[in-house]
């Protein structure tokens, strides 16, 4: 399946560091401390890239693998950044009966990313979603807080191009 | 002990007090099946195939963690439990890619015996949709192909509760569940230590061994190469598993008859590099004893145990022997030694390994291992590739007869044979230190505190002026906290052995794997250990130092042992890998 190491440069602050340091000395002697500090490590970070995945295991003796498979087992964590634009497609009943899914295999053939993923220059993000209530417009997606509805494969190249920058 | 008064299908019986209704149910002589439960390595109650009736509860309860009580009614045999293990089973057969004809586990498969056992009808009942999973070919030693894997999470509980590794795990969740490594790493890009423990453990097909047996019987069939074979010390006690004897029969004479048939040209024992490599570690000793150096000193015959060492206590390298392993003196000696005594040309000589172990297959290809200037080793085997290079040419192994080892190779000692099993190195590296030191062979030369299977084991000895203290530890997980104690200054032993599987090389990650409806009712390593520990009893020669092919290699050719050319053939060097 490959990797699913970020292909986004990891660009974490010092300050970002010391904050999940503090985090994991608050809560590493907890038998359940896990949980709360990836919660935290993904609030500084916004995401759970390998590197941070490693500070957590080196300083709380957890391996990586468990870590890595907790983060993949809740679907609050990401192991990619969030894009300057969050495109969500919504794959609800109503608008993946009308095509939703080729709508969004034309987004990630266009982006080069899949599902969860970010693009390498940071811009787009890529979110399946379920139902976000405008059923009406289907199929729908969103970008950031944009929704555009009744899309067709076609239009995904225009919409996109509003987002040059 | 505490008895508990059960009712099982109605027959009464008594068990001791904790035991599992799959415990007490085996007590009254019925077997319930299983599949993720393994004794000591793995009790999740996940995959409900050990399912039983309860009086009074309210659902079907996994026997495997159910604990009895008193007066408490079971039954294994009701319709109800048969449909629903029948029904578990299936569903697991319907995520499973069903390719027995061509699976490598098809003569000891689990899955495979159950689905015969429980009578299934339809083993694509439940087929639907499966995720494609690639193999993962990164690692020297195995391949994980997770289309054969049922989830059981046998291989996860070894890897990190006994090994203290933990680098293969279950990632993500629902239909997309898989075992895998971190950021779906290849097992290969971690820190796994290639002791196979997983695919001792694993009821089907999912992790086996990098196949060399091709690679044999090409070498074989060169006109150009003389090959020769060497046969580690645990192999023997197990090897006879894969043809019906009992766990525990040594079937030396056999195997070595078969090794003929196979076409090697020399047929040797790695028991004589055992009784070299006791030669080679008591004198490093004995060194460092008396010249102050770094203590305490560590055994380095396992490679599972030393490429631990180098990711997880790369500080302790210092610690370790610089003893190559017995199957790399061998090789070393062979392409050397034997080689210059034969007119051979080295790289004309191809030696194979027959092993117990996965890591050997990682060893062979390590740096500083090239004693004539190509790899001491060239293939290394598993007790269970041997097995099936035996099938495969249609050696009859019940019906050969027993036959020797061939010489300069094939002498050894009582104690080179227990090497195999959890404290046979410290006990004969004793047995020769105790000459060095004092002179004298030590009175009672049976060293029993370090025998056993217990995962750590301590004993001190006087020997001659000298305290020497020792520790034993085997599997991974044992040996961390054994280092932490010498780490924090708790303990200061002399010497420590270690080996990085459970029980030792009998129970290697390339032995024959038997099922848990044994191996939860059976101590397998103590079992194949006690083969081993009868052998050196009845063995004419017990002192590494008294083996005259010893004796004669020494004399012609490495003069004393720990000279300069023995360090330069027989000796290694580690790395500080880290995580
Ligand atoms: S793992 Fe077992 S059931 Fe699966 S293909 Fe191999 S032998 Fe058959
Ligand atoms: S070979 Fe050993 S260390 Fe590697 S994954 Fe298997 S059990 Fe873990
Ligand atoms: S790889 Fe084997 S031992 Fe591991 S979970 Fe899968 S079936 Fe079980
Ligand atoms: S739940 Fe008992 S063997 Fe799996």
């Amino acid at each position: 399946m490959g990797s699913t190491i970020s292909s986004i440069p990891f660009a974490g602050t010092s300050e970002q560091e010391e904050q999940l340091l503090e985090v994991i000395e608050q809560n590493r002697d907890d038998k359940g401390c896990l949980m709360p500090i990836l919660q935290q490590a993904q609030d500084i970070y916004g995401y759970l890239p390998i590197e941070v995945q490693k500070i957590i295991a080196a300083k709380t003796g957890y391996p990586l693998e468990k870590i890595y498979g907790i983060v993949t087992f809740y679907s609050q964590f990401s192991l990619n950044p969030k894009g300057k634009y969050k495109i969500s497609v919504c794959l609800g009943t109503a608008c993946y009966v009308k095509g939703a899914g080729e709508i969004s295999d034309k987004v990630k053939e266009r982006l080069g990313i899949k599902n969860g993923q970010c693009t390498p220059d940071g811009k787009f993000s890529l979110e399946d979603c379920r139902c976000i209530g405008a059923c009406g417009l289907a199929p729908v997606m969103m970008i950031n807080d944009e929704v555009y509805g009744k899309l067709t494969v076609d239009s995904i190249d225009g919409i996109l191009a509003k987002y040059k920058d | 002990m505490e008895m508990i008064n059960v009712k099982i299908n109605g027959m009464d019986i008594a068990v001791p007090e904790g035991s599992t209704v799959l415990q007490a149910a085996h007590t009254a002589g019925i077997d319930i099946p299983t599949l993720c439960y393994l004794k000591d390595i793995n009790a999740i109650g996940a995959c409900r195939i050990c399912v039983v009736e309860v009086k009074g509860a309210r659902s079907l309860v996994a026997s495997c963690v159910y604990p009895v009580n008193e007066g408490m009614e079971i039954f294994t045999n009701t319709p109800k439990v048969l449909e629903s293990r029948k029904k578990t089973l299936e569903l697991i057969l319907s995520a499973h890619e069903r390719k027995c004809l061509s699976c490598v586990r098809a003569g000891s498969c689990e899955l495979k015996q159950l689905a015969y056992d429980l009578g299934v009808e339809d083993e694509g009942y439940y087929d639907g949709e499966n995720i494609d999973y690639e193999l993962d070919l990164s690692a020297a030693h195995m391949v994980r192909d997770n289309n054969k894997c049922i989830l059981c999470r046998r291989c996860v509980a070894v890897c990190s509760h006994n090994q203290g590794v933990g680098v293969i795990g279950a990632n993500e969740r629902g239909f997309s569940t898989h075992i895998s490594s971190a950021f779906e790493l290849g097992l290969g890009e971690t820190s796994c230590i290639s002791c196979g423990q997983c695919i001792a453990v694993c009821p089907v097909g999912a992790l086996t061994e990098k196949d060399n047996t091709d690679d044999v019987l090409n070498a074989i069939a060169d006109q150009d190469k003389y090959v020769i074979v060497q046969t580690a010390p645990a192999v023997r006690a197990a090897l006879g598993e894969e043809f019906g004897y009992p766990i525990g029969t040594n079937v030396e004479g056999k195997m070595v008859a078969a090794l003929r048939r196979i076409g090697f040209k020399g047929v040797f024992d790695t028991n004589f590099a055992a009784d070299l490599t006791i030669m080679e570690e008591a004198t490093e000793l004995v060194e460092r004893v008396t010249n102050g150096g770094k203590l305490p000193m560590i055994t380095s015959c396992s490679p599972g145990w030393i490429k631990y060492c180098e990711h997880y206590f790369p500080d302790m390298t210092e610690n370790l022997s610089t003893c190559k392993s017995p199957m790399q003196m061998f090789g070393a000696a062979a392409k050397t030694y034997y080689a210059e005594k034969l007119g051979l040309d080295s790289k004309k000589m191809v030696v194979v390994a027959v092993m117990p172990c996965t890591a050997k297959k990682f060893e062979i290809g390590r740096d500083d291992e090239n004693a004539a200037g190509v790899p001491d080793v060239d293939i290394s085997i598993t007790t269970r590739e041997l097995a099936r290079l035996i099938k495969r040419l249609g050696i009859n192994f019940a019906n050969l007869p027993d036959e020797k080892f061939d010489e300069p190779f094939g002498i050894s000692t009582g104690a080179a044979i227990i090497f195999g099993a959890t404290g046979g190195v410290m006990e004969a590296a004793l047995r020769t230190a105790v000459k060095m030191i004092t002179g004298n062979d030590a009175g009672n030369i049976d060293f029993t505190d370090v025998r056993g299977i217990e995962g750590i084991k301590e004993a001190s000895y006087k020997v001659g002026e000298l305290d020497v203290k020792v520790a034993v530890a085997s599997g991974t997980a044992n040996a961390a906290r054994l280092l932490k104690k010498v780490q924090s200054g708790e303990a200061d032993y002399t010497f420590i052995e270690i080996m990085g599987c459970p029980g030792g090389c009998v129970n290697g990650g390339g032995q024959p794997q038997q099922p848990a409806k044994i191996r939860n009712f059976e101590d397998i390593r103590t079992i194949r250990a006690k083969a081993l520990y009868d052998q050196d009893a009845s063995s004419e020669i017990r002192l590494s130092h008294e083996n005259p092919a010893i004796k004669a290699i020494y004399d012609e050719y490495f003069e004393k042992p720990g000279s300069h050319k023995a360090h330069e053939i027989l000796h290694t060097s580690y790395i500080k890998r880290g995580l």
